[in-house]
């Protein structure tokens, strides 16, 4: 075996520019199904991530998937919104715990703003239940404290104490979008946490009231920048409405049965959503066109496989002498036939690492670039179990692809005898 | 695998009858034998069916009537299997276009049949590369530094001598030479005769010597026309 190694390993040198360019072809395709499956697992890691110990989200009724996207992740607008005296009632429900509530709609150089108080930071986690922590100062205190995410602070290059201006919407301007007159300040800044509050700027509820006075109506007043920071500091505060509140039960058993009553409330019209249910959901939905594309890996793969057994076929006749002078020295049919089947596996096998290599680097590459544009961490999904068996069934296949060019050997060579004379 | 017999002959060929599918026979031989030690030179004719009949002793192609005892071993009842044993143990083969392995170098084309015989590689020990060097050597390749070099880089002469050298190596019982002088001129033909002879001499191996030249039997122990033992008679 090992001398046939030897020479599968020889025999493959002595064609290289033939074998790079197919191990090449294996190696692109086997990147493309790894980064195809890397992106899949991260999406779903990161989403699956984001939030955890929240029992309920509620919002204005919407789809459970738009309310899981926009409260949770950030994408997408929410419809309507939740007024704060039914946001009361939720809070002094008997079998909720905790109420966490939350106001979207504005922006800071193209990352969220968040609305939110101290609960916020009390009662939100993420990952395996891991609570939100300080890399940097404290939370907010005064009306115009905000904290940032890590992104944010790493991208932008804020440190505490940093002055900053929302924009009004979710435009990437400064100035001119509305919010220029009421400068806020950078208190804390958040220890990174792979989920979009990395990317999120917080401030409190006050505070999102505090600059959209002189907006009503929806539009900026021309008045409104008369208005002193003192004299909106007199006025109150408390928000008209928000967009979304995180909720945790007082027992967990309870959760179908509140969800019922609070979907069926009498007043205002709400939906609560259970956030993994709604994961699922969200899931479902993209199943199909993640199977697609899987499938469409898997075919270039196969591509990749038969493109050794093509450039073993092709290469049979001018090797015919070659496998006479074996037969010749000793070698029996079971050699030849083990000697391309190797050569095949030898192909597969390098090239489905070079394939790993390949989307391992991209990844170390491309990684903070997708994180950054798309939330989804790829990161963490180093080699591991995917990887090896990707490994293995490329070099499975390949082996038994490299069967049909090394049967065809195996009856020329007994055919041929033992000297050929081409 | 050991010879079962141990007769005088190496080779002893009875009323054989081969015959291409769909076409007359090539060889109807009543008897041709190669007696152990002995360097026997087989003259016959381009197309006169030398090289079926290296087959047959070979073990690669099968009679269709009568027997081909190598060893005492008759290949033409042996399976596939124990004949490419014998072949691989008890053979060794020197082409007209010395077949050398384009990829491997000096030593790893003279090391080859090692890796398909225990047997013969039970007899060279350990040390395969310095056997290797040891025949390239007698053979008159004393460059070292050739050794490792692709043979695709040697001369004709160069490339001739690793084939004898491939032959001899790990002391096959047969030598069978498949008109490997016809390359070369007079002289370096007569010196590689004398020198594979020697070393089939020194390893006590028989050797088959086929060619078209006539010329060549006064450097043989004997001489034997295939045109007078071949009743077929019909060219190969």
């Amino acid at each position: 075996m090992k001398a046939l190694f030897a020479l599968a390993w020889k025999s493959l040198l002595n064609r290289r520019a033939s074998v790079l360019l197919t191990l090449l072809a294996v190696a692109l395709s086997v990147a493309l199904f790894l980064g195809v499956d890397k992106a899949r697992t991260g999406a779903r890691e990161g989403f699956g991530h984001t939030i955890s110990g929240t029992d309920l989200i509620i919002g204005a009724p919407t789809g459970s998937v738009n309310l899981l996207l926009y409260s949770v992740f950030r994408m997408g607008n929410a419809t309507a919104e939740i007024s704060w005296p039914t946001y009361q009632e939720l809070a002094t429900r008997d079998d909720i715990a905790w109420t966490v509530p939350i106001s979207l709609g504005d922006s800071h150089r193209g990352f969220r703003v968040m609305g939110t108080n101290h609960a916020y930071f009390e009662h939100y986690q993420y990952g395996r239940g891991q609570s939100l922590r300080f890399a940097k100062g404290v939370e907010m205190d005064d009306l115009f404290d905000a904290v940032i995410g890590a992104d944010v602070a790493r991208e932008l290059g804020y440190d505490i104490g940093t002055p900053l201006v929302l924009s009004h919407g979710l435009g990437k301007a400064d100035f001119g979008s509305g919010h220029e007159n009421r400068p806020f300040r950078v208190v804390g800044i958040l220890a990174p946490t792979g989920t979009p509050v990395d990317r999120t700027v917080i401030v409190s509820l006050e505070a999102i009231t505090a600059i959209h006075v002189g907006w009503e109506t929806g539009a900026k007043n021309p008045l409104s920048d008369s208005i002193t920071e003192d004299m909106i500091r007199s006025f109150n505060l408390t928000p008209k409405t928000i967009t979304a509140v995180y909720a945790g039960l007082k027992r967990k058993g309870t959760i179908l049965r509140t969800r019922r009553e609070i979907n069926t409330n009498k007043g205002e019209p709400l939906m609560a959503i259970i956030p993994g249910e709604a994961l699922a959901e969200l899931w479902s939905v993209t199943a199909m066109a993640e199977r697609a594309l899987l499938a469409v890996s898997i075919f270039v793969i196969a591509v990749g496989v038969v493109s050794i057994l093509t450039s073993i076929l092709t290469s049979l006749n001018e090797r015919r002498r070659e496998m006479s002078i074996l037969r010749a020295v000793g070698a029996r049919p079971g050699h030849i036939f083990g000697l391309l089947t190797l050569e095949a596996g030898l192909i597969g096998f390098l090239g489905a690492l070079l394939g790993i290599l390949i989307v391992h680097v991209l990844i170390l590459i491309a990684g903070p670039m997708v994180m950054q544009r798309y939330g989804i961490s790829l990161g963490g999904t180093g080699p591991g179990m995917t990887d090896l068996l990707t490994l293995l069934a490329v070099t499975g296949a390949s082996l038994l692809a490299g069967a049909i060019p090394a049967w065809a050997a195996f009856r020329r060579s007994l055919a041929d005898g033992l000297s050929v004379k081409l | 695998m050991q010879p079962e017999t141990a007769g005088t002959d190496a080779i002893r060929v009875d009323n054989l009858r081969f015959a291409w599918p769909g076409h007359p026979p090539v060889l109807d031989i009543e008897r041709f034998t190669l007696h152990r030690g002995e360097k026997l030179f087989l003259r016959g004719p381009s197309g006169s069916g030398k090289s079926t009949l290296l087959g047959l002793i070979a073990g690669v192609l099968s009679p269709e009537t009568g027997t081909v005892d190598v060893l005492g071993n008759d290949m033409a009842t042996l399976s596939a299997a124990k004949r490419d044993r014998v072949r691989a143990d008890h053979l060794g083969v020197i082409f007209q276009m010395f077949n050398l392995v384009p990829y491997l170098s000096v030593t790893g084309n003279v090391t080859l049949p090692l890796h398909f015989s225990p047997a013969r590689r039970a007899k060279v020990g350990k040390d395969a590369e310095g056997e290797a060097r040891r025949l390239l050597g007698r053979l008159g390749l004393t460059n070292e530094t050739l050794l490792g070099r692709r043979v695709s880089d040697l001369s004709v002469g160069q490339q001739q001598r690793v084939a004898a050298a491939r032959a001899l190596m790990g002391g096959p019982d047969i030598v069978i030479a498949d008109e490997p002088t016809s390359a070369l001129d007079a002289d370096a033909r007569d010196r590689f005769i004398e020198l594979l002879s020697e070393e089939a001499g020194r390893t006590g191996a028989a050797l088959l010597f086929v060619s078209h030249d006539a010329s060549l039997a006064r450097l043989f122990d004997r001489a034997v026309d295939l045109s007078e033992i071949n009743k077929a008679g019909v060219s190969a």
